[in-house]
């Protein structure tokens, strides 16, 4: 038995979808998402008014009255809480009883060798008292801040458990404390691409035999007035306001940014021979990560798609996949490619052309769709979640759609899973997914996931 | 044969210096770099010293690292990113390496662009008060206070487009992997003060498997912002020290009982760490080989935090577990005895809190002999440097094992006996091997060992 390979052993997420896996999984076949106006806050006159939220998500409803600790934890924090505890049961991990104070232990895992790698975003500013801070303390004279004033406000002001929460290390801190575990552990932040990036570097760790196990994945809240900002600022967000469920129109003509979205995704990753040990069957196997950035401009993707072609790539080549070559019935190897798809004009031309970099002549006849068109874009969480998105593809032989792709770009021309979802039993399934995560200023992931074959 | 990962080049920049060479010598002779505040108005602040990183009579900008075409784009650099082109130009010319920084052509590059890899730890990056301030004041509703309907109606447009980009953590590393054409791997790593440590131990973990044969890595953060220093003020990290104070560094005593607290500080480490067979072939000069690293978490409450306010991890304590335990798997991979450890750079805050919990995962691992190992203490010279601090430490320790030197300790108090960290003059010494470790504000730790690179 090989002591290298790596395995999915269990999976959880909180999506705007909701939080079981076929449920979730059942409606994002169907194409039922939940994009609507924002609730979190008054939006009313955002340029962009609507999102893809999480709705009716109750901490409780996971740990029980544990949860009450974690009533000030961001909204991030939570909603990783609650995809952990699914991923955590799902892998048969062991009951969830520990003692309140105390963190859970599985009976099957060494503490020491039980880590974590996030890609939680950080937490969600203050902004009532962050921006009373400043409107106070502000010298229309001097036409800046009397930091002297703004001193005095923000010690009044200011909250410390607010404050704290929004440091990108929290909530992995009360992850970690959650689930006891105490090997290696990280948190990335590389934008919408620190989901999947988070699960490559767990398959790395594992496979350099640093740790047995590892909670893996992403999760993020950016549905807040300055998060929304930003987007908005950036132009990067659809603005249709007036038909939000069919804004999300990844590779359509007619795209004209994405939909911000929320959630969480925990994947259980563990080594093959630690899972078998304990007499589990792993949902999947991790066989090739790909991570690179463009380094080509902070504004701009590199107009090639050569920093997406590399993580691709590179993902193949440690799977030892030939992204030219098929099957004996001329079927490409790669069974879908699940794409960073995010609706905006830009990324959607460029990762065209990065998978046709890739898969040469192939690539017109390889499976492609973007979930976001339903999930919306989940930030931080996407390449988390997406990524249990092909593990429930390997396991139902199902290629979920790109919804709303009615007036295909000509420049986005590939084999389109459009509208409806593919069922591929027929043809034998689906047994080697390939998920693409791509971030602001150009750090690139992509992660190769195959059906589990002793 | 597995893989040996050197480090060839080293960029720090903080408030003793830029680059290693001024650097070296302000901690050699003891001078701190600790002075009143000069980014803003901070004197109201309780504490209104800190540690800044100048040029000359000014603070240090990142023009004078980037090539003439990219001296548009530091004007959407915040102040940590700015401070990280810094360190890593430094960090590439002190290597001897050619990158797009300096020369066009790919073909004239040291290493391929997908050979070069690049993590940077960042942190929670500030808002820079001013610039939002500017625009919450045209969003003011009748009676004077800030209103989203107003935000959302005339504020947002207030702000520059590329606002946002500003101030996401994984900037630092975008920049420098546009600037220097580093096309291999890249991440962000943010684990508070470990994140500069973990990030080395990522870089490393990609070099052995022949992802890359060369990164841009370590961690840089500048807390010395009104956002930074208030956030941190909540939680109890700082002294309070009048920026009349003509020696702020006597505030700062670790493992002091007295300890009054810490000091913001900014800056940080990118070193290049290379594949040893690589640096070797093109005859690179080798400060020092990083012969294991190790990461852990402790349940515990968070460090360094005001004692009624409880993160929901447990009560303080007297031995931060995860720092134990990530300096044992740190000599575990390098394969060592604690026994065989010649000096110590931990993370020194003179935060009480931090510092009990820190000495207890020392004394855990070193047992007795923790009083005769030297430590380099610099947070009496820098600050606190946050994602910045183990990747500082991680430079200062790279050199003193290049010069077999440990440079001088200035502590202005008592430290605790059991450990060797009280003022003393830079000494020459057998530096075989160096610990640099580091918890974190949320429990989060790592730990590097450093081996001379001449021993069998």
């Amino acid at each position: 038995m090989s002591t290298d390979r790596v395995v999915i052993s269990g999976a959880g997420w909180v999506t705007p979808l909701g939080s079981d896996i076929d449920g979730v999984w059942q409606r994002l076949l169907a194409g039922e998402g939940s994009i609507g106006a924002i609730e979190h806050f008054d939006a009313s006159t955002f340029a962009t008014r609507f999102a893809s939220q999480v709705r009716d998500f109750q901490l409780e409803d996971f740990l029980g009255e544990r949860a009450g600790r974690h009533a000030r934890s961001s909204r991030a924090t939570r909603m990783a809480l609650a995809a952990a505890n699914r991923a955590w049961t799902s892998a048969g991990l062991g009951p969830l009883e520990a003692p309140e104070g105390e963190s859970q232990r599985s009976p099957h895992v060494d503490p020491r060798r039980f880590g974590m790698y996030l890609g939680s975003g950080e937490g969600r500013m203050d902004l009532d008292n962050f921006a009373r801070t400043c409107v106070e303390s502000w010298s229309d004279e001097d036409r800046r801040l009397d930091y002297e004033h703004w001193a005095e406000a923000a010690a009044q002001y200011l909250d410390v458990v607010a404050e704290l929460e929004q440091e990108p290390s929290m909530c992995l801190a009360h992850m970690a404390a959650e689930f006891g575990c105490r090997g290696p552990v990280s948190n990335c932040m590389t934008a919408c691409a620190a989901g999947t990036q988070a699960v490559g570097e767990a398959f790395e760790i594992i496979r350099r035999g640093d740790a047995d196990v590892m909670l893996a994945g992403g999760a993020h809240s950016m549905i807040h007035p300055l998060g929304m900002t930003g987007f908005i600022r950036l132009t990067a967000l659809s603005t249709r306001n007036d038909e939000p469920e069919t804004a999300s129109r990844p590779f359509d003509a007619t795209r004209e940014g994405f939909v911000m979205g929320e959630g969480a995704g925990i994947v259980v990753v563990e080594s093959l021979e630690h899972a078998l040990n304990r007499g589990v069957t792993p949902l999947a196997e991790i066989v090739g990560f790909g991570s690179g950035a463009d380094a080509y401009r902070i504004t701009d993707i590199q107009p090639e798609g050569l920093g997406g072609a590399a993580a691709m790539s590179r993902a193949l080549e440690q799977a030892g996949i030939d992204p030219s070559a098929t099957d004996e019935s001329g079927r490409p190897l790669v069974h879908w490619v699940n794409a960073h798809g995010t609706g905006t004009k830009e990324n959607d031309a460029i990762e065209t052309m990065a998978v046709k970099h890739v898969f040469g002549e192939l690539a017109s006849k390889v499976p492609f769709s973007s979930v976001k068109s339903v999930l919306g874009h989940l930030i931080q969480a996407a390449g988390a979640v997406e990524l249990i998105t092909c593990v429930q593809a390997i396991q139902t032989g199902i290629i979920p759609a790109t919804m709303n792709l009615n007036t295909p770009d000509p420049k986005c021309d590939l084999d389109h899973v459009a509208n409806e979802p593919r069922d591929c039993r027929a043809v034998g399934g689906v047994d080697v997914c390939l998920s693409n995560s791509f971030g602001f200023g150009g750090q690139n992931n992509s992660i190769c996931i195959k059906r589990f074959s002793a | 044969m597995p893989t040996e990962c050197v480090i060839t080049g080293i960029g720090c920049v903080s408030a003793v210096g830029v680059g290693i060479g001024p650097t070296w010598e302000a901690l050699c002779s003891g001078s701190s770099g600790l002075r009143a505040i000069s980014a803003f108005d901070a004197s109201a602040f309780p504490c209104s010293v800190g540690g800044e990183v100048f040029e000359g009579d000014t603070l240090l900008s990142a023009r004078n690292y980037v090539p003439k075409s990219y001296r548009k784009a530091t004007k959407v650099m915040a102040r940590d990113t700015q401070l990280a082109v810094a360190a890593a130009a430094l960090a590439v010319r002190d290597a001897g390496l050619v990158t797009r920084e300096s020369q066009q052509d790919p073909a004239e590059f040291t290493y391929a662009p997908e050979e070069l890899g690049c993590h940077i730890g960042a942190g929670l990056i500030a808002a820079e008060a001013d610039e939002i301030a500017s625009a919450f004041v045209t969003a003011k509703d009748d009676a004077g206070r800030f209103s989203l309907r107003e935000w959302g109606e005339h504020g947002i447009g207030n702000l520059q487009p590329l606002w946002m980009l500003k101030y996401l953590p994984n900037m630092l590393a975008c920049h420098v992997t546009i600037i220097h054409g580093a096309e291999g791997p890249s991440n962000t790593i943010t684990c508070s003060e470990a994140s500069g440590l973990m990030s080395v131990g990522e870089s490393r973990r990609i070099i052995e498997r022949g992802a890359a044969k060369a990164c841009l890595s370590g961690g840089i953060e500048s807390k010395v912002n009104a956002m930074g220093i208030s956030r941190m003020g909540l939680c109890n990290r700082f002294a309070e020290i009048d920026s009349g104070d003509p020696e702020p560094w006597r505030a700062i005593r670790p493992y002091d009982v007295e300890a009054p607290g810490g000091v913001p500080g900014e800056g940080g480490g990118i070193i290049v760490l290379e594949d040893a067979a690589h640096a070797n072939k093109r005859g690179a000069r080798v400060y020092a080989e990083l012969a294991g690293f190790g990461s852990a978490h402790a349940q515990m409450r968070t460090l360094g935090i005001a004692t009624e306010f409880d993160c929901g991890m447990g009560a303080p304590v007297e031995e931060d577990e995860g720092l134990t335990d990530a300096i044992q798997v740190a000599l575990r991979d390098a394969g060592i005895s604690p026994d065989q450890v010649d000096a110590i750079i931990p993370a020194a805050s003179g935060v009480r809190l931090m510092d009990t919990a820190e000495l207890g995962a020392l004394e855990r691992v070193f047992g007795d002999r923790l009083s005769e190992i030297p430590l380099a203490v610099l947070t009496p010279y820098v600050g606190q440097l946050f994602a910045g601090s183990g990747a500082f430490g991680l430079a200062v320790g790279a050199m003193m094992i290049s010069e077999q030197r440990l440079p001088a300790r200035i502590h202005a108090g008592r430290p605790d006996g059991r450990v060797l960290a009280g003022a003393s003059e830079s000494v020459g010494a057998d530096l075989r091997y160096v610990v640099v470790c580091t918890g974190s504000l949320a429990g989060q730790a790592a730990a590097a060992v450093l081996r001379r690179p001449d021993l069998e």
